[in-house]
């Protein structure tokens, strides 16, 4: 399993669009992708699932994946977290 | 054939098939059912067809009102591949053998009430999002037919039970060739919405929704307040002859567009018009509008989940400055509160809205907002000739502290090397009684006073503009309106300030015959209405609406007064 973690630095924290980008990517993999945030896990496919985590600015996230393409669906989650200036 | 009348809301005829935006029936039963899989089935069907008319709508959306506005559509759409929504609902069908109507609303209203149970407004507002989405497979899994506004693609007449700012954001101006709507009245949203997109329109018709059905041939006349549905060929046949004329009619008018406004004995007074967005002001200038006498900010504020940036609105404020060419543009402040309500300030609920915290009265309290607000102000005022005007001032006392305020954000602009215009007019908007009652001498202080009369009659008369039962006390020709609206034009001149006004009455034919004799300076109005009051006030003299006004002042109904004008003006 690969995981990594984060801190949330933009200002509106994850909603919207935010949200929506990082669930179209995680999408794309076939591996199974979570979300930790306050000791509460979502599937990182889920929008409802992200969105219920109210994740603000300065939060600490963690993201796991867990599958063939694990490794691939981190760094991209990771490229998309940093090109947006989510999160660092 | 059926007639319905209504309130003549903005001018014109429309002739076109009608389109119902009215919610669907979407109720159905719980029921078990025998083959689970197909139940499935037919629940994947309707989520694909969902998708696809979704993705749809979302293109449409980027073209017509931008990536921004589309992202919506974008959410939606991940709505309906949400696995954590989709697999619930599938294991419901299968392990509980119920139809797929009952297992999709009961995972998603757990769902809608997980969100609404939030502390956070925004994710709240998520909750409609998944309402919005079920209630679109519902309809395809029950065989109704939605309402997609964005998705009209042929001439329509929109009938609606009322018509509210997103509903009108997604109609297509292209098609959407008239209105009419059950509930609302001349000030309602839905009437200075269409006045504003130059389509005619009949509100306040009662019962438009039950007597139209959609693909009704429909005749909307904005300019008498009537409906005809399904007419007969003669009846179109004479409304093409009144919507041709109209058509005349509006091409004279359009030879005054670069003429001055001028009585017949030579005076002149300043047409100006309402804007809400800078959008509007291609219709100002289209209509030969001699600068802005509004500008709502309010819109800028309005359909969003936080506060505009003062970036933001600068460059909202510095458009419309400079769109306008060095012609006057007078800013209202923020006036929210009464009708207008913004869900991400968490106002709490007022018995009496139009009576209680909204306006100044917020402004001077969440400083943050109106200091932000006025720096936007402030930086745009050197690209063109603002003046700031503060809305719902009740003492001199409220607008000392606003105009300390103003004063204090200019010093730190300077302090931080910005420009700022040298001389900024600043004025107050006459709409409680007690300003027009002491207007001697807050016109020692302000620059200039705008009248708003909407709010200044609802005051005065004590009657809730929004409830139709008191509607017959909105009455903008009596008497006791008339001499408030003097008290504060004569204040205004005794200090060598101007007056104007910027409610519903300044466009009003019956009032500007008196409003001129009053020696109002100003007159603001929808930017439609321009050309016509242009065409009417250089038809009349100024020293003879002198006479008429000291002669309905002093009358005692305002049916007196109507019958006094329509004598003087008749020609």
């Amino acid at each position: 399993m690969a995981e990594k973690q984060f801190k949330v630095i933009a200002e509106t924290g994850i909603h919207a669009r935010p949200a929506t980008l990082l669930v179209q990517t995680a999408s794309k993999f076939d591996s199974e992708i979570n979300l930790e945030f306050k000791g509460k896990k979502v599937n990182l496919k889920s929008i409802m699932g992200v969105m219920s985590l109210g994740i603000g600015q300065g939060a600490d996230i963690k993201i796991t994946a867990e599958g063939s393409d694990a490794d691939h669906a981190l760094n991209s989650l990771e490229e998309t977290l940093k090109k947006e200036g989510l999160a660092e | 054939m059926t007639f319905l009348s209504g309130i003549a809301a903005s001018n014109g005829i429309a002739i076109a098939k009608a389109y119902r935006l009215v919610e669907p029936d979407l109720s159905f039963e719980q029921k078990t059912i025998d083959d689970a899989a197909a139940e499935v089935e037919r629940f994947r069907q309707a989520m694909n067809k969902s998708k696809a008319e979704l993705e749809v709508i979302r293109d449409r959306a980027k073209v017509d009102l931008g990536e921004d506005k589309a992202a919506i559509f974008e959410a939606h759409l991940l709505v309906l591949s949400d696995p954590e929504l989709n697999t619930p609902i599938e294991d419901k069908i299968t392990s509980e053998n119920v139809n797929a109507e009952s297992a999709l609303k009961e995972t998603a209203d757990m769902f809608v009430m997980m969100f609404e149970q939030m502390d956070n407004e925004y994710m709240k507002e998520r909750a409609a999002d998944i309402r919005d989405v079920t209630k679109r497979v519902l309809s395809h899994l029950l065989g109704v037919q939605i309402v997609n506004p964005s998705m009209i693609a042929e001439e329509v007449i929109i009938v609606a039970e009322d018509l509210t700012p997103s509903d009108t954001a997604q109609l297509n101006r292209q098609f959407v060739k008239g209105f009419t709507t059950n509930i609302g009245g001349r000030t309602s949203h839905s009437a200075i919405m269409a006045r504003s997109l130059e389509i005619p329109a009949v509100v306040g018709t009662k019962t438009a929704t039950e007597a139209i059905n959609n693909g009704d041939f429909v005749i909307v006349d904005g300019l008498k307040g009537e409906v005809h549905i399904n007419p007969t060929p003669e009846l179109v046949e004479q409304y093409r002859k009144i919507h041709d004329e109209y058509e005349v009619q509006k091409a004279e008018w359009a030879k005054l567009v670069n003429e001055p406004t001028v009585s017949a004995d030579g005076q002149h007074v300043e047409l100006v018009a309402n804007i809400g967005t800078p959008n509007d002001l291609k219709g100002v200038i289209a209509n030969g509008g001699e600068g802005v006498g509004l500008y709502r900010t309010e819109f800028l504020y309005m359909g969003r989940d936080q506060l505009p940036t003062e970036e933001e609105q600068f460059v909202a404020y510095k458009a419309v400055l400079e769109g306008m060419t060095g012609k006057p543009v007078v800013v209202r402040t923020l006036d929210i509160g009464g009708d207008k309500e913004l869900p991400y300030l968490e106002l709490p609920k007022e018995m009496n809205p139009f009576l209680g915290f909204r306006a100044i009265r917020l402004c001077l309290e969440e400083q943050g907002i109106f200091r932000t607000q006025l720096r936007a102000l402030l930086r745009a005022s050197i690209y063109g000739n603002l003046k700031i005007m503060f809305p719902m001032i009740a003492t001199l006392d409220e607008f000392r502290a606003a105009k300390a305020i103003l004063e204090e954000e200019k010093q730190k602009l300077l302090a931080e090397g910005q420009k700022v215009a040298e001389k900024i007019e600043l004025g107050i908007m006459v709409e409680i009684p007690s300003t027009a009652i002491l207007a001697d001498q807050f016109a020692k202080e302000v620059d200039f006073f705008s009248i708003g009369t909407n709010d200044l009659i609802q005051y005065t008369m004590a009657a809730d503009r929004m409830n139709q039962r008191v509607s017959y006390l909105y009455q903008p020709y009596s008497p006791s309106i008339l001499r408030l609206v003097k008290m504060v034009i004569d204040a205004s001149h005794v200090e060598g300030k101007w007056t104007g006004m910027c409610g519903e009455m300044a466009g009003d034919e019956t009032a500007i015959p008196i409003l001129l004799g009053l020696g109002l300076d100003e007159f603001s109005m929808s930017a439609t209405s321009i050309l016509k009051a242009r065409s009417l006030i250089r038809n009349l003299k100024k020293s003879d609406m002198e006479k008429l006004a000291i002669e309905v002042l002093n009358m005692q109904t305002t049916a007196q007064v109507i019958e006094a004008v329509n004598l003087a003006t008749k020609l």
